[in-house]
């Protein structure tokens, strides 16, 4: 698994050219410069990777082939046998979700006085969230402000952002993190008690901060026990994804249908208020990118809200985070934190040359890999044919000190040296990863999205970060919005009277479906990638006929 | 297509799931060796990552008597390896509010007093997949020293397997979470800019500046954001 002789003497190049890189960095391109390599090289500008929707209120949006196919989708439930009793739990507000999102508006719902039932797919807290290693932006430093920070985030963005939405997320930044730090998050912070903060890709400030490189694990970790620390108003229901929103008929969301992936019982839940904080899309693997996503990030949340009449914004965006792991191949696609970018390391080609500024914003900082590889074909090649470039992870201990790659990233040093590469010592070769959902669920900035009863956080929500987000604004935006929407269903819930339980919208859905002549289709949400090899037939019924 | 990659290999070698032997190409991590014999995973596979801690696994290889511990997702499969995963273990939680509460040494052994009873085996130590040194942060909890053990524990991904071996009953991984949640409210110290630029907001300091950035149209926001000076 360590580096094959070919991959050693380029590098030697990286090694040989260190000293003189360490005084001189590449410069940061022009305004016209970023353009150009956008859309010569980015993933979102190959056409022929869209499509257009071809039904629901976003008709005509363009947006991945393989989302386009989940949102087009037939419903898992039949509306004219599925029989809606009561409801077989009774919530204020039903979360489905339990990331970094679905806990914060969970701890906000109840503080709201709401009764609060969370669903997840998998256990609490496997999220994307948890596998967030750099860190969280809030303009906190006293040479930062969030005027600066709204500034950086809409020029990420390439201005397409919403701004009232900017400016909720710049506004709360600091309470947030004044907020996690009550409850228990250890930030890096200097001797003094001032927060560590260091730069991130298109930032004009440090203002990201971290908990070395386990940022989301930490803020995971102690949202979960917080909610763990409320069982008189908050209920937690494991591997229960929704599969299914549900009416009144008249357009109001009044709680979900769940799965039971251990039993396969379905289970009716009568909400107040839902909120969808189901995180991404990264399993749909876009353009047959591997992905940095957990198992079960699979679009569920704007496939259910797109049925009730939610609107969708910035489809066609995804974010390829520029360093995925290209070598091993075990762990090809899996993250290489911004952070290490953050700390110094640049970026070099075969010929251990720098081509790009180690900070462009995560599009053009992708874009640029993909140039360097496939167009000027200066990349380094694995032997199953992956290319990529050297991030030199060593330079930052010469900048900041011995021991500071073991101090600030220990996961990475973890995950390399599990394959035997010595990152202390060794840089570490990448290529651009599926990672984020730029778009999503279109919300306001009290995470409510037009249609009544049904609320939207994190990275399922769309608008926040326009066609590009900036590294550290998503666990930002998960916290932020999390609690805004969690708040906001609250307020919106209690006192509510229960409505009626229908599935009267997938009826509207199955008609124009089948207007358009299209009576096939996997069923979605799909809820798992299939990623089980089968050499012969598989039995799909229950072995005992259910009696 | 891509995905979660292809096997490159075109030999197989034997492992055994929970007894059963099943061929697999020797370059595949644990995890998607099981996916390739045919078996779907809902339990014992998260972040796939890791980072979640759900595919904590035990194994064991021929003729060899000791047990090793480690991740299916970061763990490439080996010959005549027996497999188990353990994606579940029944733990121990203690109730508390993080707001009530004190970071004085008596506080671990008040709500954990099992900790008391620890045995410094190292058992859990030698089962942890993150190398992480539970014997010695445990030994620090007995101490009531809530910073070391915060500080011992931080990469802790809460697997389950150190409180699976534990002959005495121990959930260390929640005494951790506890002794950093602690840490991060009580005892690190306050950052006096944070707190300083909460209250600026909170007065409205921000609002105009924020409404003159929104007045601009997109070419003046264009050139107010190519113009920004970067900290160095």
């Amino acid at each position: 698994m360590a580096y094959t002789p070919a991959m050693l003497e380029s590098i030697a190049r990286v090694d040989a050219s260190r000293q003189a890189r360490l005084s001189a960095t590449f410069p940061r391109m022009t305004p016209q410069e970023r353009d150009d390599v956008l859309r010569r090289f980015h993933p979102d500008y190959i056409t022929a990777a869209m499509r257009e929707i071809r039904l629901g209120g976003c008709k005509g949006d363009r947006a991945p082939l393989e989302l386009a196919e989940v949102l087009e989708a037939p419903p898992q439930l039949d509306p004219e046998t599925f029989t809606l009793q009561e409801g077989d739990l009774d919530t204020d507000v039903l979360i489905v979700g339990g990331g970094g999102a679905g806990a914060s508006a969970a701890l906000l719902a109840a503080q709201g006085g709401a009764s609060v039932l969370v669903v997840t797919k998998l256990r609490f807290g496997d999220a994307n969230t948890m596998m967030a290693q750099g860190g969280i932006q809030a303009a906190d430093q006293p040479n930062d402000s969030p005027v600066t920070h709204y500034l950086d985030v809409m020029g990420g963005g390439h201005f397409s952002n919403d701004p009232d939405l900017v400016e909720a997320l710049v506004t709360d930044a600091p309470s947030v993190i004044l907020w996690l730090e009550q409850l228990g998050v250890m930030f890096d912070k200097r001797p003094d008690g001032s927060m560590s903060t260091i730069h991130g890709g298109g930032t004009s400030r440090k203002r990201m901060h971290s908990a070395r490189d386990y940022s989301g694990a930490e803020i995971m970790r102690v949202l979960r026990d917080e909610v763990r620390s409320h069982p008189e108003s908050i209920r937690v229901l494991e591997f229960n994804p929704a599969v299914e929103l549900l009416t009144d008929g008249q357009g109001r969301v009044t709680g979900a249908v769940l799965l039971d992936l251990e039993t396969r019982e379905y289970k009716v839940v009568s909400a107040r208020a839902v909120i969808l904080t189901t995180g991404g899309g990264g399993r749909l693997h876009y353009q047959g990118f591997p992905t940095t996503n957990h198992y079960g990030a699979t679009a569920d949340g704007i496939v259910l809200a797109y049925r009730v009449g939610g609107k969708l914004a910035f489809l066609h965006t995804m974010q390829y985070h520029p360093t995925g792991v290209a070598f091993p191949e075990q762990i090809v696609g899996q993250l290489v934190t911004e952070k290490v970018r953050g700390l110094g390391a640049q970026v070099c080609n075969v010929q251990g040359e720098q081509f790009v500024f180690p900070l462009e914003t995560r599009d053009v900082e992708a874009a640029s890999f993909i140039r360097e590889c496939k167009d000027r074909k200066r990349g380094v090649e694995t032997p199953t044919g992956q290319p990529g470039v050297w991030l030199d992870s060593p330079m930052i201990n010469l900048i900041h000190g011995p021991g500071t790659i073991e101090k600030e990233l220990p996961a990475m040093v973890r995950q390399f040296k599990g394959f035997d590469i010595d990152i202390v010592r060794q840089p570490m070769l990448v290529y651009p990863t599926l990672h984020y959902q730029n778009g999503g669920i279109r919300i306001r900035p009290d995470g409510s999205t037009g249609v009544d009863g049904l609320f939207v956080a994190g990275e399922a929500a769309g608008g926040i970060h326009g066609s590009n987000r900036l590294m550290g604004n998503s666990l930002l935006d998960i916290t932020v919005f999390g609690r805004r929407a969690g708040a906001a269903a609250a307020a919106y819930a209690v006192g509510q009277e229960a409505g009626a339980l229908t599935l009267a919208h997938l009826r509207e859905w199955n008609r124009e479906r089948a207007a358009l002549g299209l009576t096939e289709g996997r069923p979605a949400p799909i809820l798992l990638p299939d990623y089980t090899r089968h050499i012969r037939a598989v039995r799909k019924e229950p072995l005992v006929p259910v009696v | 297509m891509g995905g979660e990659g292809t096997a490159v290999d075109v030999d197989t070698i034997p492992v055994y799931v929970m007894g059963q032997r099943v061929e697999v190409p020797p370059s595949l991590t644990v995890l998607r060796a099981l996916e390739y014999a045919g078996y779907t995973l809902t339990r014992g596979a998260g972040c796939r990552a890791g980072f979640c801690g759900a595919c904590a696994t035990v194994y064991r290889l021929k003729g060899d008597p000791h047990l090793y511990f480690a991740l299916a997702c970061q763990t490439v499969v080996r010959p005549e390896m027996y497999l188990a995963q353990i994606p579940f273990f029944p733990s121990r939680r203690a109730d508390y509010r993080i707001e009530e509460m004190a970071a004085v040494p008596g506080t671990l052994f008040t709500l954990y007093p099992e900790l008391l009873r620890c045995l410094a085996c190292g058992t859990c130590s030698k089962a942890c997949p993150q190398g992480i040194d539970v014997r010695g942060y445990m030994a620090a909890a007995m101490r009531g020293d809530i910073a070391a053990v915060a500080d011992a524990s931080f990469d802790c991904i809460a697997c389950g397997l150190c409180s699976a071996r534990c002959p005495v009953e121990e959930t260390q991984y929640n005494v951790a979470l506890l002794a950093r949640r602690l840490y991060g409210r009580y005892m690190a110290k306050r950052s006096e800019h944070l707190a300083e630029r909460v209250r600026e907001i909170e007065s409205g300091a921000f609002r105009q500046g924020l409404a003159e950035l929104r007045a601009l149209d997109e070419a003046g926001l264009t050139s107010r954001y190519n113009a920004r000076d970067i900290e160095a």
